[in-house]
């Protein structure tokens, strides 16, 4: 069984839960819920149409070289902050940023640099925040989190770098 | 920002219908997206040729209609989670005064939370909807950005390996609970104001 198969199966069986909850509370809870959350979703449809329609085109402009370049193993403190910068705008979904911080790894990178790349990424890749957070939440917690998130990626490089992991 | 309505603290019974969530017209944030693909797509036109447009379209509309289903998931999930979690108790276990406790709950909610963004963004505003604060909330959203099983069990390990995986995951452990204690240091001396008795 794919791993993605198994992630489908938990949400979905996860949505059946509190559904039922929903409908232990009543069938007008059930019934509001359902349309709020099918309202949401067709609402938030054509933004997610163009951003993962469209997130395939700003890849390809953005050759990975230019985010890779700069994270070598002695790139010190420099290369930590290049690599959170990087990790800001490096566009598309969970592939393009893996696959730039894996490659970033075979050319010679830095484990804490690449750690902090890929925090950074998780944490407030730009497109994200645009594409997926702002639609769905407040933009005033949206901007808050990502500024709250900013230490981070460097704190980890520094733990990444005190115990020499990965 | 105009987009949030009026902050109120949550209310303490439940007795008035709840509002719905404030949805959003065309914003400003998908005029950037679309002037961005634009120009991006040109690019790719004048590169590659049509055959290089029409690739990434097919490949991306593939990808499209497998996420589908996952959003309407996402979206029912957070639908019901902000209808059968009672405010009182929310807002005393991931409320402003919910304290380390609270920052775990919500650290602990983010790991074990099924799903993508999709997911994870309509449940974080189902939360703050029904009384957890921004601290509580960052956390849940840090914890399942760095810690969720979702996104490095599908993507991670496959394409980082996963020594590296698991070590990113290590050093990602503390993260959630100081995210969430940091933003709820800065909050209360930013919004003073909704600083609750």
């Amino acid at each position: 069984m794919s791993a993605a198969l198994l992630i489908d199966i938990i949400l979905w069986g996860s949505v059946a839960a509190v559904g039922f909850l929903a409908w232990r509370r009543g069938p007008l809870v059930l019934k509001a819920s359902l349309r709020e959350g099918s309202m949401d979703f067709i609402n938030i449809v054509p933004r997610i149409a163009l951003g993962v329609i469209g997130s395939g085109y700003i890849a390809a402009v953005i050759p990975a070289e230019i985010i890779t370049g700069w994270l070598g193993p002695n790139s010190g403190w420099l290369g930590v902050l290049t690599a959170v910068i990087a990790g800001a705008v490096t566009p598309g979904g969970p592939v393009v940023g893996f696959s730039i911080g894996a490659v970033a790894l075979k050319a010679g990178g830095g484990p804490p640099q690449v750690t902090a790349y890929v925090i950074a990424w998780a944490l407030f890749a730009f497109q994200r925040l645009l594409l997926w957070e702002i639609p769905f939440m407040p933009a005033r917690f949206v901007w808050f989190r990502a500024a709250v998130s900013l230490p981070f990626p460097f704190l980890a490089a520094a733990i990444a770098m005190a115990i020499g992991r990965p | 920002m105009a987009e949030l309505p009026v902050k109120d603290p949550a209310p303490a019974d439940d007795a008035e219908p709840r509002p719905g969530r404030v949805r959003k017209p065309v914003g400003w944030s998908l005029i950037v997206i679309g002037v961005l693909v634009a120009v991006s797509a040109t690019l790719v036109y004048r590169r590659d040729g049509i055959a290089g447009v029409t690739e990434i379209l097919t490949h991306d509309l593939g990808l499209f209609g497998g996420i589908l289903p996952r959003v309407l998931a996402g979206c029912l999930l957070g639908a019901f989670v902000a209808e059968i979690l009672p405010h009182e108790k929310v807002s005393r276990s991931l409320g402003p005064n919910s304290g380390l406790r609270g920052l775990l709950i919500g650290a602990a909610f983010g790991a074990i939370l099924p799903g993508g963004p999709f997911t994870a963004y309509p449940v974080a505003s189902a939360l703050l909807t029904v009384g957890a604060d921004f601290g509580a909330t960052i956390a849940m959203v840090v914890s399942w950005t760095l810690i969720g099983y979702g996104r490095a069990i599908a993507w991670e390990l496959p394409i980082m390996g996963t020594d590296f995986t698991l070590w990113r995951i290590v050093i990602s452990l503390p993260v959630p609970v100081l995210a969430g204690a940091l933003g709820r240091f800065v909050y209360v001396r930013m919004y003073p104001k909704d600083r609750p008795e």
